[in-house]
């Protein structure tokens, strides 16, 4: 008997779940976070899941961990001081950063910027200069190296980062700087910028060099700890963290390159819709992931999320390999005003937060927010079937009322509706960034929602996007956690070229294919994975020569074989893939900038747990009916108990289903239908009026 | 006047639009017009366009006003000045300011703009101009610092059809591809403009899909309508009724060494509406810096620095334009004669913000901000690689510098960034990648923002060593009148630049040259200017000051101006620090002056030589 764990450290809950792996059974629990000392309630929060199992911890096979320690450091401002070691001529890279100025014409009379992640009193020059093309312009000046060193040993800085200028054609003089650094400052822990991100660019390579330095004593604090704690507790199983990606680094690893942590929460929720999904046979679909203040989105396609090159914390963009994770500033609490000079409805980005909550909490909040516009509508009920929370319908009521004034509304349900559309409308938005903006027709992919919130709005989003069938996964609001245990072992090696076609040929590329291959696998081989088990699979950022983004193109290293067939594929596939973003193609030269080679581990065995079967008749799950507005009218909508409902029950709109962390709101002319996996698969049911 | 050709004949009706679907249309086009960004940056071939972002979306309505983007440009001027049949599937073409009523000013950026067509109606218009690295003419770039007549600035295309009902009109396209220095370059950005602009007009057929074509025009109208309400609301409460306001600002010179020239805005309100005069502003230059300008462009201006602070998630529009009357003086620097030269106009334009920023600060403590980085200083270097792999391959560079965002009441400007929104610097790697360059320094200069309660933002210094012969151009200004600092603020320091000759001799530059010849081993530092300070920099925190100088943002000689006494490494001298700040406090006016340019235009005239190592200006000449 083995079980793994999946877990998922939120910035509230801690959720844990066991599973079967010969079965697939599952066992949840939920426990407060301890933001303190994280592994103090995972700790807790494993404890509890083994004993509801009835299984010894020493079962535990393999422990699978999505954290948002790396995260939290970095929105918090609770990263290490970090140094910085510069060329001579560049100390104010990240004061001066990209030059750019967010928001319109007058945008700058009220952008607050952030201070850089380096403070600049800890950045320093130092002398030593490579070219574009690598070679040495001027030596490494070891004396002045170690006299700054020194500077910065004096300044108290907590870790340090190197990034030189042609580091990425180069990284002969960041590795001494390196070794310099380890006998100057032995105890503080090194990124450098050739080995963290080897790219072209300064200010992007440095920004995420220094963001790995700022996270990584955290980081490795926390995993040691948490590793060492399991042990304490007779946990003899592996740890291994969820990475930006979606795949899964042994803790060690992942202590050593923090920055592709930092989506670690939002990849376990993408993963955890992927499984689902493909327990629902849609291998296409989008994911929508509602919370409190913000919502993130995502594309799967074929089962395999798009995977992007930059990560996006806050204020930090850095340049990491993550799931395309796009986040808006909507979420249950984010916050409905009116702007007395143009009377506009407006809905966020200001949130109410967890404190002092929407008005319907009590809990001191008086801003009407989307969850106050829920309440009002009726859409979450206030008599929760084992809600935790007790929701004040008045003070919903009062809240939004405050909208109907300013806007000139005819009702408080009115007014409440619209806050609900242009929430919709805003997440909308962020789903269209990740779909018709790449290109994508979103009606070709289904809609998967999960977190808090997700699914009351979920409906709403598939009749805007028109991405059928709308999924709701069994316990939406764990979804993170089973992405962490159900997902792979993965890392990958990354080389930039920056080389036209013309001066590349097969055999080159073939060569590099190989180096990088044997890299990736090197580091799957040290964490146990039999090379028979791994599968590697390849990637290129091309362009024209010329442009200043590159679109990534999966590339087949057999065609790289012996002939001269690989890189004519490349360039099909990359005009291809231009044609579909942006419907013309050029006559210029094609570029390589980037290989990448990302060695698979094998797909966990879990097995899905079965709903057993019953027809379309869900009555027995009914437990009342209660008033909605919805469509500009009241309507009864049945209230349905999830946990009472049988694979094959069709529940028909309008219709709530609730459950011990969610709610899922089924909009009239559309209905529910219970997958044996436990999904709730939502479809238009005919209509005269409908155009989906 | 163009004229459209529409099967569809029955009008749209006027419908009324809920405030919820019309903040859902307001959504929409703000996501088409990020998109047309998105587009063109990813598939743009020239640095200017694909790293820097030189380049303006817009989609109007179906009179082309403009319900969103985010830098005017006059469908209404294009179309009047459009003398033939518009259909569904055209896209049109120009780059000829003086025939399109200056929806653009000079003649590097081309204006891509098609009709948007649903249902054999036209339901809008997306346009979009951006910057094209070179368009032909006498020097690489096509901006001759020295030109008086646009003949001398390249290919000027007059509007025509580039696409006819969607078929690419070849020929004339290859006849305009054959003047310029890089086509590729061109050829490329072409495209991504016009597919930018076709997204635009796919994403607004949607909504008309989605909405209903007539609600998404009366949708377009109610939006308009909100940007009227909002100014006229504004108008009543920051200006006086009957009171004219007025400030000048300057550019230095025009580049053939007449200067400086006056650009003189004053404001008016009488009842709900508010005149803006230009009038008492130079004449037309000799060279190339007019700036030819439409009214609603300073319509457009006028009304951004009004609203921006007041509903920031504000889609802006042309809604309000009726309540703002201009009047600009023909043969000026501002409307200039055909076929004056015009190709350095983005001095003027930078300047408005200065303007407006003075004129309406005035009145209007959230607006006041001192002067700040206006303009967007350009650095070209070209040649042909004498060595190496590419031997024999021409090389040309266009590139947009930056400087001190000023002080404001926010607080501190950033250092080296962009006044222009989307704009970003080209990374030096890229730079060294790409060209036979090497960048030995990219930092700004201490002390160079001014003081202030809010300091301004330092200038920046970028040395360029060159490792290939060629040629380069500068396009800047600010070298000898100050950027002003506002409310007790000092001005920042003036922009300079200076060639360090590799037999060792030093050469002063002047802010608008062309077809300096350089060598391997030459380095150049161009130095931008720095923003005005805001507020007394007396009661700026001293432990502030003496963090930025161990920043190396500020000098310990810097921080005396802020009353500081300290070390280099940023130990205050508290004792010393209270003593000269009293003594600052006993020498200066009281109040401390609002607006502070620095020594009168004479003083600064008289001491140029000395202090820029350039000579000054001869004064402006009326043109005959």
């Amino acid at each position: 008997m083995t079980y793994r764990l999946g877990v998922d450290v939120g910035g509230t809950f801690t959720d844990i779940l066991l599973i079967d792996e010969a079965t697939g059974d599952t066992y949840r629990a939920k426990t407060s976070s301890t933001p303190d000392d994280q592994s103090v309630g995972v700790l807790r929060g494993i404890e509890r899941a083994c004993a509801e199992a009835g299984v010894s911890m020493s079962d535990i096979a393999e422990v699978f961990h999505g954290t948002t320690v790396a995260t939290n450091a970095i929105l918090e401002g609770k990263g290490a001081r970090v140094g910085l070691v510069t060329t001579e001529g560049f100390r104010q890279v990240l004061q001066i950063a990209r030059s750019f100025v967010p928001g319109g014409l007058a945008g700058w009379i009220i952008w607050p910027k952030p201070e850089p992640l380096a403070a600049l009193e800890d950045t320093v020059e130092v002398r030593g200069r490579i070219a574009a093309d690598g070679s040495v312009v001027t030596d490494l000046d070891e004396t002045d190296v170690r006299a700054k060193l020194a500077m910065l040993k004096g300044a108290g800085i907590e870790a340090l980062s190197v990034s030189l200028i042609n580091s990425y054609a180069n990284p002969d003089h960041e590795r001494r700087v390196g070794e310099l650094a380890a006998e100057v400052l032995p105890d503080v822990p090194v990124s450098l910028s050739s080995s963290v991100l080897p790219e072209l660019r300064e200010y992007e390579r440095t920004v995420t060099t220094v963001a790995n330095a700022a996270v990584q004593p955290q980081v490795a604090r926390y995993v040691a700890n948490l590793a060492g704690q399991l042990r304490e507790s007779g946990v003899d199983g592996r740890l291994c963290i969820l990475r930006s990606d979606g795949g899964l680094v042994s803790a060690d690893v992942a202590a050593d390159n923090p920055v592709n942590l930092l989506l670690s929460g939002p990849a376990g929720g993408v993963t955890g819709a992927t499984w689902v999904a493909e327990q629902a046979g849609y291998p296409d679909f989008l994911t929508f992931d509602m919370g409190g203040t913000s919502t993130d989105v995502a594309l799967v396609q074929g089962l395999t999320p798009r995977v992007g090159r930059e990560t996006v914390v806050g204020d930090l963009t850095v340049r990491a390999t993550s799931v395309d994770v796009r986040t808006v500033g909507a979420g249950g609490g984010s916050i409905a005003h009116v702007p007395p000079l143009t009377q506009a409805l407006r809905v966020g980005p200001q949130s109410a937060g967890a404190a002092p909550g929407p008005a319907a909490y009590a809990a001191g909040g008086t801003a009407p927010t989307v969850t106050d516009a829920n309440v009002v509508l009726g859409h979450l009920p206030t008599d929760l079937a084992g809600g935790e929370i007790t929701l004040d319908r008045a003070a919903a009521r009062a809240a939004v009322k405050s909208i109907a004034d300013a806007t000139g509304l005819d009702s408080v349900e009115a007014a409440a509706a619209g806050i609900v559309d242009i929430v919709n409308e805003n997440m909308f938005g962020a789903l269209r960034l990740v779909s018709v903006q790449q290109g994508f027709d979103p009606r070709d992919f289904a809609l998967v929602a999960f977190g808090g919130a997700g699914p009351l709005h979920a409906n709403a989003l598939g009749r805007l996007t028109g991405s059928w069938p709308v999924i709701i996964p069994p316990s939406p609001g764990v979804l993170c956690a089973y992405g962490d245990a159900t997902t792979n072992l993965r890392d990958e090696a990354v080389r930039t070229l920056v080389r036209r076609f013309g001066e590349l040929t097969d055999a080159s590329v073939r060569d590099l294919l190989t180096e990088l291959a044997d890299k990736a696998r090197a580091t799957l081989s040290e964490q146990g994975v039999a090379v028979e088990d791994q599968r590697v699979v390849y990637a290129a950022d091309l362009r024209y020569h010329g442009q200043g983004f590159e679109i990534p193109v999966p590339l087949d290293a057999d065609s790289f074989g012996d002939g001269t067939t690989g890189l004519a594929a490349l360039r099909a596939a990359f005009d291809a893939e231009h044609q579909r973003l942006f419907s013309f193609v050029l006559d210029a030269e094609h570029e390589l900038v980037t290989v990448r080679a990302t060695a698979h581990g094998p797909r966990p065995q879990v097995s899905a747990a079965r709903l057993t079967g019953g027809g379309p008749d869900a009555s027995h799950a009914r437990s009342g009916a209660t008033a909605i507005w919805v469509d500009g009218a009241e309507a009864e909508a049945g209230v349905y108990d999830r946990a009472l409902l049988r694979a094959g029950n069709v529940v028909t709109g309008p219709a709530i289903v609730t459950e011990m962390d969610s709610t899922t709101l089924v909009l009239p002319w559309h209905a529910a239908t219970v997958h044996p996996s436990g999904c709730l698969l939502i479809n238009p049911v005919d209509h005269p009026g409908e155009e989906n | 006047m163009a004229r459209l050709i529409e099967t569809a004949t029955e009008p749209l009706r006027a419908v009324d639009v809920d405030v919820v679907t019309l903040d859902l249309i307001e959504n929409g086009l703000r996501n088409a017009r990020h998109e047309m960004d998105e587009v063109l940056f990813r598939t743009a071939l020239s640095p200017g366009i694909r790293e820097q972002h030189d380049e303006f979306p817009l989609i109007a309505n179906r009179d082309g006003k403009m319900v969103v983007g985010q830098f005017g440009l006059s469908i209404p001027d294009f179309l009047a000045n459009f003398h033939a049949d518009i259909e569904e599937g055209d896209v049109l073409l120009t780059s000829d300011p003086y025939s399109c009523g200056a929806a653009i000013s000079h003649a590097n950026d081309w204006l891509v703009v098609l009709p948007i067509f649903f249902e054999g109606r036209i339901v809008g218009w997306a346009a979009m101009f951006g910057h094209m690295s070179d368009v032909g003419g006498k020097s690489p770039a096509s901006m001759p610092t020295d030109a008086r007549t646009i003949y001398e600035e390249g290919v000027v295309i007059p509007p025509f059809r580039l696409y006819k009902k969607g078929v690419l009109d070849d020929d004339a396209l290859r006849i305009i591809l054959n003047q310029v220095r890089k086509p590729d370059w061109n050829r490329a950005d072409l495209n991504g403009i016009v597919a930018a602009c076709r997204t635009a007009a796919r994403r607004v057929q949607e909504m008309c899909t989605r909405f209903g074509v007539d609600t998404y025009h009366s949708g377009l109208d109610a939006l308009l309508d909100r940007n009227h309400r909002a100014m006229k609301v504004l108008l009543q409460a920051v200006f006086k009724d009957g009171e004219t306001l007025s400030f000048t600002d300057y550019i230095c010179d025009d580049g053939l060494g007449y200067g400086p020239y006056e650009l003189k805005m004053s404001l008016t309100r009488t009842g709900e509406k508010v005149l803006l005069d230009l009038s008492g502003s130079s004449p037309q230059a000799q060279g190339p810096i007019n700036y030819f300008i439409n009214e609603n462009l300073i319509r457009m201006f006028f009304g951004i620095y009004m609203i921006t602070v007041a509903d920031p998630q504000i889609l802006w529009n042309d809604g309000f334009y009726p309540l703002v009357d201009v009047k600009i003086p023909e043969d000026s620097f501002w409307k200039p004669k055909f076929p004056a030269a015009l190709n350095a106009r983005n001095h003027g334009i930078g300047r408005v913000f200065d303007l407006f920023g003075g004129l309406l600060g005035q009145t209007n403590p959230d607006l006041l901000n001192a002067a700040g980085f206006s303009s967007s200083p350009h650095f070209m270097y070209s040649g042909t690689y004498s060595q190496g792999e590419r031997k024999g391959e021409w090389f040309q560079l266009y590139s947009i510098g930056f400087g001190g965002i000023p002080g404001r009441p926010l607080g501190d400007g950033p250092d080296g960034h962009s006044l222009w929104p989307s704009f970003v610097n080209i990374p030096c790697e890229y730079l060294e990648s790409y060209y036979p360059l090497r960048i030995e320094r990219w930092e700004t200069v201490a002390d160079t923002g001014g003081a202030g309660a809010h300091r301004g933002g330092n200038g920046v210094d970028v040395a360029y060593r060159f490792l290939e012969p060629g040629t380069i151009a500068i396009h800047d200004d600010r070298w000898l009148t100050y950027p002003w600092g506002v409310n007790g603020g000092d001005p920042g320091a003036r922009g300079r630049k200076w060639l360090e000759r590799a037999d060792g001799t030093t050469e002063v530059l002047g802010s608008k040259v062309h077809d300096v010849p350089v060598r391997p081993g030459d380095l150049l530092h161009f130095v931008t200017w720095g923003g005005g300070g805001w507020g007394d920099p007396l009661v700026r925190d001293p432990a502030l000051v003496a963090l930025e100088v161990r920043r190396g943002l500020v000098t310990a000689d810097g921080a005396r101006r802020y009353g500081v006494v300290c070390d280099e490494r940023g130990v205050v001298d508290e004792a010393a620090t209270d003593a000269l700040r009293a003594e600052s406090r006993a020498d200066r006016p009281d109040p401390l002056p609002i607006f502070n340019r620095g020594p009168d235009i004479g003083t600064i005239l008289e001491r140029a030589l000395e202090e820029t190592g350039l000579p000054a200006p001869k004064p402006p000449v009326v043109m005959p």
